[in-house]
């Protein structure tokens, strides 16, 4: 499937359109193939003989081009003639248009504070966060596990998984904790250490807690 | 254009193919067109409850297959003329359903009935989610014991996830229907309370349908609990519930078998 340009005269302008619209969306071209078509284009108009020099310099692969029976002779400098394309319901890129949302990125462009769900974790599911701490305004089913590069906070009752500290102490040796409303948790783990639910104190089962690593045990303490 | 319910669980056994019939029939008493769908290829068990087991040539497969039309597989209840049911297949199995052609299917239904009611198979594999995906409205069957509430807890995060309303950024509106509940269990702390199941799920609650004996015997008639015996406990019970979905609001209480003086002196407790 690919992309077709649509370009239309004055070549400059519509050249000016185009990079507009990757400065909203730079990744909309990232790997994807671009077939230009050249409908209304004698080859004459300006800036027309070096229009694939200034796409390729904007990373934009032309693979091919259509309509481009107007052009005569100097196809051969083109890019291959396609015939028989069909339109897929990809929207086209005009210039002028919105371009469409690019592929979600991880998001590794800025420092993310911290992942924060307002929806219950449901059971099966499983949350992983590695670059930072995971709030969820909800509960945490059981059979389900949340997963976080730094600290995890519940503000509702943990019956599933959390692991902390997935990548270990952060840096300056920063140590991560569990937070929860109630403690009914299956699992508990910090930094690469675990604990199960049959190894919890039972004192602490229905009670919002704090648990920390001390030295190479897990602690849990009561927060009420 | 119609409403989609579908009817889930996760958990198997906990009363979908029955509250499929029940909430179908109180509907379409209501005036409504209904159309139920049992999606359980291979296993089909509406056609019994709706006691249409003898009446059926076509089924969802030959449909989906362009063997049949829609109008030459659909059944009419004898008892409701706007209630119709589209049984499944028994002799094939679910990976001859295909998504585009049960899309083209939901399509022609929604056109002619103002409710498509999908009774789901168990599990959370692919049949369970063709039964989900075209869904506006979900109930998810539930019984008030521990596996029943992580099984349908399962299912709710599938319906957040893997069907088309999840996939375009919306969210279906699911509804908790609590089936099976003897509160003398549920007091005794056998089962669990009617409040323990809304903490653990948080989804709004649909109805409490009460254990009852009218129910299996409803289901050996092969007539809804609701057409069957109208003014047991369970049908009263899936008649609110039906209201409610239609946006009455009703007071959620557990209808009881109404005894006489006799019937408390002398009758059994429920064990």
């Amino acid at each position: 499937m690919a992309v077709v340009l649509m370009p239309d005269a004055p070549l400059a302008e519509w050249i000016a359109q185009l990079d507009a619209q990757i400065a909203r969306s730079p990744r909309f071209f990232d790997g994807r193939p671009v077939v230009l078509d050249l409908e209304g284009f004698s080859g004459t108009e300006d800036g027309f003989m070096t229009l694939i020099e200034d796409l390729a310099a904007r990373a934009i692969r032309v693979i091919g081009i259509e309509n481009a029976d107007a052009l005569g002779s100097r196809l051969a400098a083109l890019p291959p003639v396609l015939s028989g394309g069909r339109t897929v319901g990809l929207p086209m890129l005009v210039p002028g248009d919105p371009a469409p949302a690019p592929p979600p990125e991880p998001a590794a462009e800025r420092e993310p504070h911290g992942l924060v769900l307002d929806q219950p974790v449901r059971s099966g599911q499983s949350v992983a966060f590695t670059t930072g701490d995971v709030t969820v305004i909800g509960s945490v089913a059981s059979g389900s596990e949340v997963i976080a590069g730094g600290s995890i906070h519940v503000y509702g009752t943990l019956r599933g998984r959390a692991i902390a500290g997935l990548l270990g102490p952060g840096p300056n040796g920063a140590k991560h904790r569990i937070f929860c409303r109630r403690l009914e948790a299956e699992l508990l783990a910090i930094d690469g250490i675990y604990k199960t639910a049959d190894e919890m104190d039972p004192a602490l089962q229905g009670r919002p807690v704090q648990v920390w690593l001390d030295g190479d045990q897990i602690a849990i303490s009561a927060l009420d | 254009m119609a409403k989609v319910l579908v009817v889930t669980s996760g958990k198997g056994g906990v009363g979908k193919t029955t509250s499929t019939a029940a909430l179908g029939a109180a509907l379409a008493q209501t005036g409504k067109n209904v159309v139920v769908v049992d999606f359980d290829v291979g296993l089909r068990n509406l056609d019994l409850i709706m006691g249409a087991e003898r009446r059926v040539v076509y089924d969802l497969i030959n449909v989906v297959q362009g063997d049949a039309k829609l109008a030459q597989a659909l059944i009419r209840d004898k008892r409701l003329e706007t209630l119709f049911l589209l049984p499944a297949s028994q002799t094939r199995d679910k990976d001859a359903l295909t998504s585009e052609g049960v899309a083209r299917v939901m399509a022609e239904m929604r056109e002619r009935f103002d409710w498509v009611i999908c009774d789901s198979p168990a599990g959370i594999e692919r049949g369970a989610q063709l039964a989900m995906y075209h869904a506006d409205t979900a109930v998810v069957v539930t019984n008030p014991e521990v596996s029943s509430v992580r099984d349908s807890d399962r299912i709710i995060g599938l319906l957040d996830s893997k069907t088309e309303r999840a996939e375009r950024g919306e969210r279906i509106s699911k509804h908790l229907l609590l089936t099976r509940y003897d509160p003398v269990r549920a007091a005794r702390g056998d089962m669990l309370k009617t409040e323990d199941v809304l903490e653990i799920l948080s989804i709004p609650l649909l109805g409490i349908i009460p254990e009852s004996q009218d129910v299996l015997k409803a289901s050996n008639l092969g007539s809804p609990v609701t057409l069957a015996d109208p003014t047991s406990a369970p049908a009263r019970a899936y008649m609110d519930a039906a209201r409610r979905l239609l946006g009455e609001t009703i007071d959620m209480s557990i209808p009881t078998d109404r005894k006489g003086l006799f019937g408390k002196l002398f009758g059994r407790r429920v064990a």
